[in-house]
């Protein structure tokens, strides 16, 4: 059994309110940052700890923070990237639903090491109701004086603000947070200026994962080494992981990144296998824009190491043959998926939520789309995957923010290893819209494919 | 004031050097040619417009002196500046070109490719794009998206069909006008430049959005489909325009007297030129649609259009005469008639009449 530092609390009875949360410990961070450390101290410790950003790059956010220009005169912002809209990646939800003094804590801690008097979160329209309960723990955070003026008399003033977005995908993209947080269309700025430079009202801002925000916690109360220890390498600390898909025990878990990718699928402490004895066919490990793997790459490396719920050991033989660890959006495919279907779906979505401002991402989308779904209904020709393979790869890098990017990956991967899968459908179209492919080669040794 | 920092800049193996702050589109235009990246979205004279097309990516092989790794990506020359010692490629570059064969081909996937029956054909970005950096077909199957035409006020019609999306127009509605009255509804491939509920357009510079507009999404509804740009003749012209921030400074496009369409005056990037006060020549919409006869400006003189131009053919300007004469080629012996074709061919001195013919004349009837 893994530590857990973010969910040990979680299923304290009412742990929403501040008087229970408090009772548990509570605020303990914020005590200790603003009385004994100056504001570099505390970005000294988010450094030491390793702490990777976890919204899906992985950026080490001590590193991130000391970017932050800090000119004279001018306010710094703290913005919370509440906006998670990926398929499959649930984390901060249940984070904010059940922890949200938690995601305070973290915030003020945050805010007093960058000396951002403002900081905002940033939510998803479509999460509502957690805009309240945020509100109801700013609320008692203010009353309890943990927020405001002269915060514990340490001189440091720092106010909360939520802001609702209103249902886009685009706008978790940092630059594109920052417009729609400023009022306008969200677009994804041009960069640079980074946000660390010209951020939010052209000021310097900081835009972290809720996760991430929340991870500082216990990075200040038990000091960076310590929270370094947890995990490997330079996955350090403990990650959620939203799993999904055909598993027995969907939901959020927090893993210490020691873990096998097999482990976290069978075992009853995680996921709990897969439903009614099926097999392994495929899995998303990091949320929808991660390439896919095949069941033979996702349990072993293509060099035949076991492969573990980390950031290196996930992106381990690059594209061809690996994934990434994204957002924690876990989402196992069983034999009895269509992988065509499946990347229908994600090519649907990335179709829909492109925000139209550069052409390779606005057109190359929508292409994708309406190729893959020729394909799913048995219209599709041969040629088509070799040119959904072309659409995919002049996409990639050539777009204004990484969504073009997240569109193309999960198309090419699916090509990559599943090509089998496509010509079926292509050859066998009209048996392709009454059963599945169902497994291949995947369950059993190492492929390595063709076409990289 | 002190000098100016200059940064050393070698695009497709020519060096420049340029101000530091300039973009390496512009470093690149400075050189002219072909090495200067072609620009869809990119308006030298908008602040904020670029990076949205990506036409104009280019690889940077050599960051800059202090720090020579290359850029991992492609990037948008019109939003990157130049740094000292940066080498970049653009024509020689075989990842260019593939990219930006690969942008044509999305920027066409949705245009409906009208040509023979937009006005814009002729003068049109979009063409000139793909004629030069596209592939020859298409492998798009589907259907393409459609709109209405809309009308915006009465003077110009927007066509979303034929848009590329460059934002052009919104930052002349921005930067020009008080108030921006049209802008972007919806995302992605179904997103559209529209008015929020169907509006007029009622500015007094809102005329140069037409101008802006690199395909003929936005067409001047006072010339629609009176004449194809390369039958007319564009001559500068100008007068005392009575609104202040007009610079008065147009080109006709004329046949003979008529004047058929007012516009302003493009530089040889397709951008609206500089006035002769020294700032942008955006002209006011009573210049371009309401001024339309010869009597209302004072002609300067034909304009210099680029010999490659479709609107260059028939024009004589610039035309070099040959310096021999006949007599010259031909060792000094005068050219000599070897026959005339009125001796042999009848069509001149009909023996019928051929005003009693009641239908056309025909070669039979000529016997």
């Amino acid at each position: 059994m893994g530590r857990k530092l973010l969910l040990e609390k979680a299923h304290v009875e009412n742990i929403r309110l501040y008087d229970v949360y408090r009772r548990e410990g509570g605020y303990r961070s914020v005590e200790k940052a603003l009385k004994t450390m100056a504001p570099d101290a505390v970005t000294e410790e988010v450094k030491k700890s390793g702490l990777r950003g976890r919204g899906g790059a992985g950026f080490p956010a001590g590193m991130k923070w000391s970017f932050l220009a800090k000119p004279e005169g001018i306010p710094r912002y703290l913005v919370v990237n509440a906006d998670e809209s990926e398929p499959g990646t649930f984390k901060d939800r249940y984070l904010m639903e059940f922890l949200p003094h938690l995601l305070i804590e973290g915030m003020i801690v945050s805010s007093f090491a960058l000396g951002s008097n403002n900081s905002y979160i940033y939510i998803r329209g479509e999460y509502a109701w957690i805009v309240d309960i945020l509100e109801q723990a700013i609320q008692e955070a203010r009353n309890n004086g943990w927020l405001g003026k002269n915060i514990l008399g340490s001189g440091f003033d720092c106010e909360i603000h939520v802001q609702r977005g209103a249902g886009a995908y685009i706008c978790g993209e940092e630059t594109a947070l920052l417009e729609s947080l400023e009022g306008k269309r969200g677009n994804p700025r041009i960069k640079p200026p980074f946000p660390a430079i010209k951020g939010v009202w052209g000021c310097p801002t900081v835009v972290n994962n809720v996760e991430t925000i929340a991870a500082v916690v216990p990075i200040i109360n038990e000091g960076g080494e310590e929270y370094a220890k947890i995990g490997v390498g330079k996955s350090t600390g403990t990650k959620l992981i939203s799993a999904c898909g055909n598993i027995n025990k969907p939901g959020v878990y927090e893993i210490d990144m020691t873990i096998s990718v097999e482990d976290f699928i069978y075992s009853d402490e995680w996921c709990g296998g897969i439903p009614k004895g099926k097999k392994l066919k495929a899995c998303i490990p990091g949320g929808s824009s991660v390439p896919i793997l095949p069941a033979n790459l996702l349990l072993k490396t293509a060099k035949g190491e076991t492969r573990m719920m980390n950031y290196e050991s996930l992106a381990d033989g690059g594209f061809a043959t690996g994934s990434m660890m994204g957002s924690g959006g876990f989402i196992v495919l069983d034999e009895d998926q269509c992988v065509v279907r499946n990347t229908y779906s994600l090519a649907r979505f990335y179709r829909h939520e492109s925000c139209g401002q550069c052409s390779p991402c606005r057109e190359g989308t929508g292409w994708m789309e309406k190729i893959l779904w020729s394909l799913e209904t048995g219209k599709g020709k041969m040629s088509d995957i070799d040119l959904l393979w072309d659409i995919q790869r002049k996409i990639e890098g050539n777009t204004i923010c990484p969504l073009g990017d997240a569109a193309a990956w999960p198309v090419a991967a699916a090509i990559r290893h599943f090509r089998d899968e496509f010509e079926w459908h292509i050859t066998n179209a009209s048996e392709a819209q009454t059963r599945n492919f169902g497994l291949a080669h995947y369950a059993d040794e190492i492929h390595v494919p063709a076409t990289v | 004031m002190s000098e100016q920092q200059l940064f050393k800049v070698t695009i497709d193996n020519i060096t420049i050097d340029v101000p530091a702050g300039t973009t390496i589109l512009n470093a690149a235009r400075q050189i002219g040619g072909e090495v200067a990246p072609p620009a869809m979205c990119y308006y030298s004279k908008l602040e904020g417009s670029g990076g949205k097309c990506r036409t104009c990516l280019v690889e940077v092989s050599k960051g800059s002196e202090k720090d020579p790794r290359p850029m991992p990506k492609l990037v948008a020359s019109c939003r990157t500046t130049v740094m000292d010692g940066m080498e970049v490629k653009n024509i020689t570059s075989p990842k260019v070109i593939d990219a930006r064969a690969g942008v044509v081909e999305f920027l066409l996937l949705n245009h409906p490719l009208d040509c023979p029956i937009c006005d814009q054909a002729g003068e049109c970005h979009l063409q000139d794009l793909s004629y030069e950096h596209g592939k020859e077909g298409t492998r798009y199957e589907f259907q393409r998206r459609t709109f209405h035409k809309v009308d915006l006020g009465d003077k110009i019609q927007l066509h979303m069909t034929r848009c590329i999306m460059c934002f052009r127009c919104v930052f002349v509605a921005d930067q020009l006008t008080e108030k921006r009255e049209h802008g972007i509804l919806d995302r992605g491939d179904h997103a559209q430049i529209a008015t929020f509920i169907q509006k007029n357009l009622q500015n007094e510079f809102i005329g140069n959005v037409i101008d802006v507009c690199p395909v003929g999404a936005l067409t001047d509804k006072t010339f629609r489909f009176k004449n194809r740009v390369w039958f007319t003749k564009p001559v500068n012209a100008h007068r005392t325009c009575e609104n202040p921030k007009c610079c008065g400074e147009v080109q006709l496009w004329m046949r003979g007297d008529e004047v058929f369409r007012v516009t302003a005056r493009k530089d040889e990037w397709g951008e609206v030129g500089q006035a002769s006060n020294g700032k942008t020549g955006w002209i006011c919409n009573v210049c371009r649609f309401d001024k339309k006869h010869i009597k209302d400006w004072v002609i300067e003189g034909p304009t210099k259009v680029n010999r490659h131009s479709v609107i260059a053919q028939g024009h004589y300007v610039g035309v070099i005469k040959p310096q021999e004469t006949l007599p010259e080629v031909l060792h000094g012996r005068q050219p000599k008639l070897v026959m005339d074709i009125h001796d042999v061919s009848e069509v001149n001195k009909p023996n019928i009449d051929l005003s009693l013919l009641e239908r056309p004349a025909h070669s039979t009837d000529f016997k």
